[in-house]
C-alpha cells in the first residue's frame, strides 16, 4: 500500500478517508502513518458535543458548522454512534441531520462506530482528530454517542466541551449527579421552546453556582438556550465557544491542557505497547490455559498466580 | 491485535420519493449482519451520495427508489463514483424496478437489483461475496 500521508497533507480527501479507515482497523502500518502526521497537528480547535440521545447533538453540530462556514473556517466532523454488542454492526445515522454541511467541499464528515469502546467515543477517535487536524481543518467537531451519565472521554479529546441537555428527561436530581454534568465548559439547553426549558436552565445554573469544584475553576461555565432546528441561539453558542477558546489561550490553560493530554496519550500508547508485548510472551506458550485449569480446580487462586507471573517475568530480565 | 475490518455501507434514497421503509429495513439488516451502515436519509442527490461514499470510505452504496427515477439516478451515482476515483465501490439497488430496466442498470455498473420479495439473507450474502478486496 502506498504511503497516504503526503497526499493527506496535500489535501486529498480520498487519502484522508482511506487513512482514517486504516487507523480505525488498527492496521499494522497505522502507527507509522500517525507518526508522520503528528508534526502537522495542533492547529485545529477541537469542539466536543455530548449529551443524551435525542437532545439534538447532530442538529446542533450542523448549525454550528454553518456559522463557522460563514466565517470561512473549514470544518471536520466526527460523528460517533454505538456498535451492536451482539453483531458488531452499527447504524450510523448522524449524517441525516447534517444536510446543510453535506456537499460543501470544506466540510468533511466521518461517521464512526464505537466498536465496543465505552466512554462515548471510538477507540481511534483521537487519532482521527489528528488526521483531520493535519489535513488542515480549522475546527474539528466531535459528536459523541448519546451518553448516559458516565461517558466522559470527550474531555480528553476536546479543547472545549459542550454538554447538550433537553427538557423533559428527568427531575432536579439528574442535574445534581456526577459524571457528564461535571464536564461542561458550556451547557446548552436545546429544544428551549418546549415546556420545562426555563426550569432546566435554572436547575443547571444552580448546579454551576453551588458546585464547589465547578465554581473553583477560573472559567465561568455559561448555560445557553438553543432551538437548533429553528437555528435559534446557535450564533451565540459559537460566540461562547470563541470566548472559551480565548480564555484557554490567554490564561495559558490551553498549553497546560495539551501537555496533560499529550502525557495521557503517550502513556496509554505505552501501556498498550507494553501489554501487547508482555501478553504475547505470557500467552505464547500455552501454560496460561493450564493455570486457568488449576484455578478452576481450586489448586491455585488468580490473585497469587498473577503476582507470581509478574515476578517471574521481571526476574528473567 | 488488529480490529476486524468492517464492511461500510452507505444506504441512500436518491430523488424525491419519500418512502424509505425499504431503505431503513435494509440498513438494519446490514447492521445486523455486522456491517457499519451510514444512513443518509431521504431526498439525496447523486452528488451527496457520492460525497458521503468518499468521506466515509464506503465499500458499498445501496440505492433505493420507488418512484421510477432509477434509470437516471442509479447510473449517475456509478458515473460520479468513477469520476472521484471510487471504482472499487459496489453499487446495489432496490425498490420498484421493472424487469426490463435491470439489464440496462447492470450494464451501467449497478452490480445487482433487489426487488420486493428478495430474501434479506440473499442480499447480505451477495454483498459479502461481491465487495472488492482493497
Amino acid at each position: 500500500m502506498e504511503n497516504l500521508v503526503p497526499e493527506v497533507l496535500q489535501g486529498s480527501i480520498r487519502a484522508m478517508a482511506k487513512l482514517i479507515t486504516l487507523v480505525e482497523n488498527e492496521d499494522s502500518r497505522s502507527l507509522e502513518f500517525l507518526g508522520a502526521i503528528y508534526p502537522h497537528t495542533g492547529k485545529a480547535h477541537v469542539l466536543g458535543i455530548t449529551g443524551s440521545p435525542g437532545t439534538g447533538k447532530s442538529t446542533l453540530t450542523d448549525k454550528i458548522t454553518a456559522v463557522l462556514r460563514q466565517r470561512n473556517q473549514t470544518v471536520g466532523i466526527i460523528a460517533v454512534d454505538p456498535s451492536s454488542p451482539f453483531t458488531g454492526g452499527a447504524l450510523l445515522g448522524d449524517r441525516i441531520r447534517m444536510q446543510r454541511a453535506f456537499g460543501d467541499p470544506d466540510v468533511f464528515i466521518r461517521s464512526m462506530a464505537t466498536r465496543g469502546n465505552l466512554g462515548g467515543l471510538a477507540r481511534s477517535t483521537t487519532d482521527v482528530i489528528k488526521i483531520m487536524d493535519a489535513f488542515g481543518k480549522d475546527w474539528i467537531i466531535v459528536e459523541t454517542v448519546g451518553v448516559g451519565q458516565d461517558e466522559v472521554d470527550i474531555v480528553k479529546a476536546a479543547d472545549t466541551t459542550v454538554v447538550v441537555l433537553a427538557p423533559g428527561l428527568g427531575d432536579t436530581i439528574q442535574s445534581m449527579k456526577a459524571g457528564v454534568m461535571e464536564i461542561a465548559d458550556l451547557y446548552v439547553i436545546n429544544k428551549a421552546d418546549r415546556s420545562g426549558a426555563d426550569a432546566l436552565v435554572t436547575e443547571v445554573r444552580i448546579r454551576v453556582e453551588q458546585d464547589a469544584q465547578i465554581k473553583a475553576r477560573p472559567w465561568q461555565t455559561p448555560v445557553l438556550k438553543t432551538v437548533a432546528v429553528e437555528d435559534q441561539g446557535t450564533e451565540s453558542l459559537v460566540e461562547a465557544v470563541d470566548h472559551h477558546r480565548k480564555f484557554l489561550e490567554e490564561s495559558g490553560k490551553l498549553k497546560k491542557v495539551r501537555w496533560e493530554k499529550t502525557r495521557q496519550e503517550t502513556l496509554s500508547l505505552l501501556k498498550e505497547e507494553i501489554s501487547r508485548n508482555v501478553l504475547e510472551k505470557i500467552l505464547g506458550n500455552g501454560r496460561f490455559d493450564d493455570l486457568i485449569d488449576d484455578i478452576i480446580a481450586n489448586r491455585k487462586d488468580p490473585y497469587t498466580s498473577v503476582k507470581e507471573i509478574v515476578e517471574t517475568l521481571f526476574s528473567d530480565e | 491485535m488488529t480490529a476486524k475490518k468492517r464492511i461500510k455501507v452507505i444506504m441512500a434514497k436518491p430523488g424525491l420519493d419519500g418512502h424509505d421503509r425499504g431503505a431503513k429495513l435494509l440498513a438494519r439488516v446490514f447492521a445486523e449482519a455486522g456491517m457499519e451502515v451510514v444512513y443518509t436519509g431521504l431526498r439525496q442527490t447523486p452528488e451527496m451520495i457520492v460525497e458521503a461514499a468518499l468521506q466515509e470510505d464506503a465499500d458499498v452504496v445501496g440505492l433505493s427508489s420507488l418512484s421510477g427515477v432509477h434509470n437516471y439516478f442509479f447510473p449517475r451515482v456509478v458515473e460520479l463514483l468513477k469520476e472521484k476515483g471510487l471504482d472499487n465501490v459496489l453499487v446495489v439497488g432496490g425498490g420498484i424496478i421493472p424487469d426490463e430496466d435491470v439489464p440496462g442498470l447492470k450494464d451501467a455498473g449497478v452490480a445487482a437489483i433487489f426487488g420486493p420479495g428478495t430474501r434479506t439473507e440473499d442480499i447480505v450474502k451477495f454483498v459479502e461475496e461481491n465487495i472488492p478486496n482493497t
